[in-house]
């Protein structure tokens, strides 16, 4: 019996890692594989020829660095923007007691329920109006709009994980309420808070819809290659694809531990 | 080193009154327990005199200042908590000097203070390891040389023994009363466990719904208790109560007259330990039937019956009896309270 629930409980995980795997796997083979075996059918399990050319050739695509650098810029505000502002509430959330705070934290969470094109198309709007339409902070804001939710829920957990007692003992023995945080919040939560950073960062990185509404001239690397891409051969577009992937599948690798904090498995 | 004059003091929590008007001096150097069930208040007074929860109204004055106002930092204190709250991040010389760093002290005192603290807690191979490293009662050894370490005017002690083993209570308990004795720190201690507080106190303050019911020496509380709830919160087994009835000024129990207080009317309850009842060889007593005999060693714990109303005894280990037997026991004298039945205060002239 034992035996059986073992088997079923390997074939799942194999399962879902395949779900994930075979898709980039896919990508990878496209994009380095060689042209040949694009479009060879069935596809090899191993490549033809390994062969770089449609890399170097995507990597001298014109406007490809500006593009991203653009998207280095975006994601790095969007990283700080939900630090500064979820990090501060996720604390808030963990430490007091207030009137609300349920409906606050089902709030934050309602926030993700919205599809990205509600947010998107009333801010190009906005953005026009306020005269930052088509700039990089633009696009800044409205990732921290799809990225503070996890801010705020991650930080709180990460908070909740410190025991209120290792504050109230850093007060008694001579800190001020500032200066606790700063010797023994800030050193404990640090890693998780790393990791959220992170995690803000890989969401505006992978983020296009929003990214193509919201710039024309000045666009991410997701929302450029898009446009891009789209009349591109397959291969070219595979190996684009391949690039996008494998940074944000790196950083939620190193992060993932952390993630799991917010359904409160695993705290540290 | 200070004493502790805590005035008028009262804390609610919303409208929920958890401290009632308490007042309680703790002298120069003395050990006092907070001694209570749970809810009653104790630890609540505790975190206020800490500053952790400051009191709604009333003062609390630290070696004659009055420390009402100030953060926790400023009151000159230093507290052990219930599950440590050792710093997980610092290693243990690093936990232990952490008060003298916030101070600013010089770096040979803080190396010989760390030093002296760890050799008072036997922790001094310790010290170059983390608090993850340790187990719960050397994590504990920690707690209590970080206090000790910044010399405070007044230690502040919350449940710190309740979370380790049982014998390993036993153990830091009479190390914590050596230590404490030799430092004469100025010790305010909660505690739950009435043997921790009889053990470690110079004196026990009886908390009960936010109120101190009671306070004096363990012996003092033991013996006279001004409550049936005192009396059957100290002591194990607790206190037997008998409800009699007062007649002519006198009580009948059994072959036996007693003579409560005048104040007596109608009904009395007596209170008597387990401890305090003879085996009435002579038939000079009243009857109690036995329903579980409970050899334990040092004597032998009876629980039964008298009169129908409930009691427990203990009488010496030589006596053989069975269960459904009954014995004559005659009380000590000079051992009975005298209760009033219906507010259950001890009542005058006992």
């Amino acid at each position: 019996m034992s035996r059986i629930r073992r088997m079923l409980f390997v074939s799942g995980i194999l399962l879902v890692c395949a779900w994930t795997l075979v898709p980039i796997y896919l990508v990878a083979l496209g994009g380095i594989g060689g042209a040949k075996t694009v479009y060879a059918w069935p596809k090899p399990f191993w490549p033809a020829g390994l062969s770089f050319a449609n890399f170097t050739a995507f990597l001298q695509i014109e406007g490809l660095w500006p593009a991203m650098l653009r998207s280095v810029e975006v994601a790095v505000m969007c990283m700080a923007l939900s630090l500064v502002l979820g990090a501060p509430a996720g604390y808030a959330l963990a430490r007091f007691a207030f009137r609300g705070s349920n409906v606050y934290r089902l709030m934050i969470l309602m926030t993700r329920a919205f599809p990205v094109g509600i947010l998107a198309l009333p801010l190009a709007v906005g953005f026009v109006r306020l005269g930052i339409y088509d700039t990089p902070l633009a696009v800044a804001l409205m990732h921290t709009a799809l990225a503070l939710p996890f801010a705020v829920l991650v930080t709180s957990s990460l908070f909740l994980g410190i025991p209120r007692e290792l504050e109230e003992a850093a007060w008694v023995f001579g800190c001020s309420g500032p200066g606790a945080f700063r010797r023994v919040v800030l050193p404990l939560a640090i890693p998780g808070i790393a990791a959220t950073a992170i995690f803000a960062f890989v969401i505006s990185w992978n983020e296009v819809f929003a990214a193509s509404v919201l710039t024309v001239r000045n666009k991410t690397l997701t929302a450029y290659l898009l446009t891009l891409l789209s009349e591109a051969p397959l291969q070219s577009q595979l190996a684009g694809g391949l690039l996008l992937i494998l940074p944000s599948v790196f950083f939620i690798f190193v992060v993932r531990r952390y993630l799991f904090a917010i359904w409160g498995v695993g705290n540290r | 080193m200070a004493d502790i004059r805590i005035d008028s003091v009262s804390k609610y929590f919303g409208t929920q009154p958890a401290l009632r008007d308490v007042s309680l001096d703790v002298r120069d150097g003395e050990f006092v327990a907070l001694l209570g069930p749970s809810g009653c208040g104790k630890t609540t007074l505790l975190r206020a005199v800490a500053g952790l929860d400051p009191q709604s109204s009333g003062r609390i004055l630290i070696g004659g200042r009055d420390v009402s106002d100030l953060p926790p930092r400023s009151r000159g204190l230093a507290m052990v908590f219930q599950n440590y709250a050792v710093f997980p991040h610092l290693r243990v010389r690093d936990n232990i000097a952490f008060g003298l760093v916030m101070t600013g002290a010089a770096k040979d005192r803080i190396e010989r203070q760390v030093a002296r603290a760890a050799a008072l807690m036997h922790i001094e191979m310790l010290l170059d390891r983390y608090p993850g490293q340790l187990s719960g009662g050397q994590r504990q050894r920690v707690a209590v040389a970080r206090a000790l370490a910044v010399e405070p005017a007044v230690l502040l002690m919350d449940e710190p023994l309740s979370n380790l083993d049982a014998l390993l209570r036993l153990e830091m308990r009479a190390e914590l009363k050596g230590v404490l004795a030799e430092a004469r720190t100025t010790t305010l201690y909660v505690t739950h466990d009435q043997t921790e507080a009889m053990g470690l106190a110079d004196r026990i303050a009886i908390m009960q719904d936010g109120r101190i019911v009671q306070m004096g020496t363990p012996m003092d509380i033991y013996r006279h208790p001004h409550s049936m709830f005192v009396g059957g919160f100290i002591g194990n087994p607790p206190m037997n109560f008998l409800r009699l009835s007062v007649t002519d000024g006198v009580v009948r129990l059994g072959t036996l007259t007693l003579t409560p207080p005048a104040s007596a009317r109608g009904a009395v309850t007596l209170g008597i330990r387990p401890e305090d009842l003879d085996v009435a060889d002579n038939g000079l007593g009243f009857t109690f039937r036995i329903h579980v005999p409970e050899p334990l060693g040092p004597h032998v714990l009876l629980t039964g019956d008298a009169d129908g109303q409930s009691m427990r005894v203990a009488i010496p280990p030589d006596h053989v009896v069975l269960a459904g037997e009954t014995v004559m026991l005659r009380p000590h004298a000079d051992r009975i309270a005298w209760m009033d039945p219906d507010t259950g205060r001890a009542l005058e002239g006992t």
